[in-house]
């Protein structure tokens, strides 16, 4: 590309943008980000009618009660939804030689697999977020005298919700599930994500979830109406000392938590960073009167509502709310300076009696 | 408990203060001792504070610079800094004063959003630091008004010690 002169044709140079590839219209989105945008003040909780008219129960329930192991993944090139089926043999096909090698042999496993891909209808935030994808091993029973129940031995799922800044910069050839879910044996997952490194040019790194993502999840979980509580609400920090960092963990009857969320909360349907920090500072504030320790001063590394626990290292965890309301948390992609993908949680809420 | 002035005390001959204001002792005294290896055209002192307002009662040079210290993995710090900036006169800000975000090369570790203390440097109109000690090779940079920017590169264990942050 040629450089433009400051003293250049302002017209040519509205020209070049317009022609512009792929690359350099993430260079031009990144560099507005990067001039002075201040932090989203408030996140609406979206509303989620696309899942609702699309979600199979079924599908969705398999989603919860299960520790989640978050990386985040580069675009896929040429990945096709047309061709899971083929993508699911050429899997079982490298799980099976790579077990073979004697790579990752687990004892009692027996080394009939079974690899599927399905779509996850529903599982995005706008229309124009691909679809998301849910990958499969299960064991296939050797007796014949067995039922032809297969055992789910490892789950993998990829999605995108509201990507829409990651989606204009990106080109036709690829597509983006930047966020990968992994339910598991490790050994398993590293076998996935080296077949799709290898098949789509891919990258896929670990997603830490920072203190400062932390507290939000805490504050919209916490602000989720529940019929029934069933554990208590608690944070766990991480003090930095010498010789061995120092753990605290703080626990408070989830109602009480709720009712601290309350007299914070003003607007409803929306959640203020204000309110998130003022929700944060009381706590931080009643324990100093305590113990006389600023958390503040330390780092939040875990937190654990009745709705959902997620920990810094990148590990959710669904809980299935027996009564009405059904919450999940999403993911909304941001892009950062160094081309790396960082998420901002957000969680939706939506009544699953609307859907009748 | 007074407030700092910056025209309050006579200059030193070939002198130049600096006050690094900030909660972790550590970090302060790091940077004051890569700050102090650095070639300077006068001679340079550096005051370390956990916080304003400094005593009155003890005989200190004017201070020429002040850098106010957030760590982004501590809201503590930054807390502390918002409060230590009531007790310096407006006209210090006239130039004199900076901000530096200390841990900005571990994102997954940080409280603080950078853009809350974007918008701290710009409420106060003077330049900001992103940078790390503990990350090797992090290029640092300026949030400036109007997003002019001034890249420098930081190697493990030097600060960014002389501020070359108002572009044009």
């Amino acid at each position: 590309p040629t450089s433009c002169g400051a003293r250049g044709n302002l017209g040519e140079l509205k020209d070049y943008f317009i022609g512009a590839t792929p690359l350099q219209k993430r260079l031009e989105s990144v560099r507005k980000q990067t001039s002075f945008v201040p932090t989203p003040p408030r996140r609406k909780i979206p509303q989620c009618s696309q899942l609702q008219e699309d979600n199979d129960p079924q599908k969705v329930a398999f989603l919860l009660h299960k520790q989640w192991t978050l990386y985040s993944l580069t675009p896929l090139y040429k990945f096709s939804y047309t061709n899971l089926k083929e993508y699911a043999s050429l899997l079982s096909a490298f799980i099976a030689a790579e077990k073979q090698k004697g790579l990752a042999v687990e004892v009692g496993e027996d080394f009939n697999i079974k690899v599927t891909f399905s779509t996850l209808l529903g599982m995005k935030g706008t229309q124009r977020d691909p679809e998301a994808f849910l990958v499969q091993i299960l064991s296939k029973s050797q007796l014949p005298s067995e039922n032809r129940e297969h055992k789910v031995l490892w789950t993998g799922w990829f999605c995108c919700i509201f990507g829409d800044s990651l989606l204009e910069t990106v080109s036709e050839d690829f597509t983006c599930v930047p966020l990968f879910l992994a339910n598991g044996a490790e050994t398993n997952t590293a076998i996935v994500g080296t077949w799709f490194q290898k098949t789509f040019d891919c990258y896929f790194s670990p997603l830490a979830i920072n203190a400062f993502n932390l507290s939000w999840m805490a504050a919209m979980w916490t602000a989720c109406k529940m019929d029934q509580y069933m554990a208590a609400t608690e944070f766990l920090w991480s003090v930095p000392c010498s010789p061995q960092s120092l753990d605290i963990s703080y626990a408070i009857h989830p109602e009480d938590a709720k009712a601290l969320w309350d007299s914070v909360h003003k607007t409803p349907g929306e959640v203020t960073q204000e309110e998130v920090d003022l929700f944060m500072d009381c706590l931080y504030s009643h324990f100093h009167r305590h113990f006389k320790i600023h958390l503040s001063a330390t780092r939040l590394v875990r937190v654990s509502t009745s709705v959902a626990s997620a920990h810094t290292d990148g590990k959710i965890k669904v809980s299935l709310n027996k009564s009405s309301y059904v919450i999940f948390p999403y993911c909304y992609i941001v892009f950062k300076m160094y081309g790396i993908c960082i998420f901002h949680i957000e969680e939706a809420q939506w009544n699953a009696n609307l859907r009748q | 408990m007074s407030v700092l002035r910056p025209l309050d005390k006579q200059p030193g001959l070939n002198t130049a203060t600096i006050l690094l204001v900030g909660t972790e002792d550590a970090l302060l005294q790091q940077l004051a001792d890569a700050m102090l290896k650095e070639d300077c055209a006068s001679e340079l002192k550096i005051h370390l504070a956990r916080s304003l307002p400094l005593p009155s009662d003890v005989n200190r040079p004017r201070i020429d610079l002040i850098m106010f210290v957030v760590n982004l993995h501590s809201k503590y710090s930054l807390q502390n800094v918002e409060e230590s900036l009531r007790h310096v006169d407006a006209t210090f800000f006239l130039g004199k004063v900076g901000f530096l975000a200390m841990g900005a090369g571990q994102e997954s570790h940080c409280s603080i959003h950078r853009n809350t203390v974007t918008k701290l440097a710009n409420t106060y109109r003077s330049p900001l630091f992103f940078c790390d000690l503990e990350v090797r090779t992090l290029i640092a940079w300026v949030q400036g008004k109007g997003g002019q920017h001034t890249v420098g590169c930081v190697e493990k264990r030097e600060a960014v010690g002389c501020a070359q942050a108002r572009g044009s």
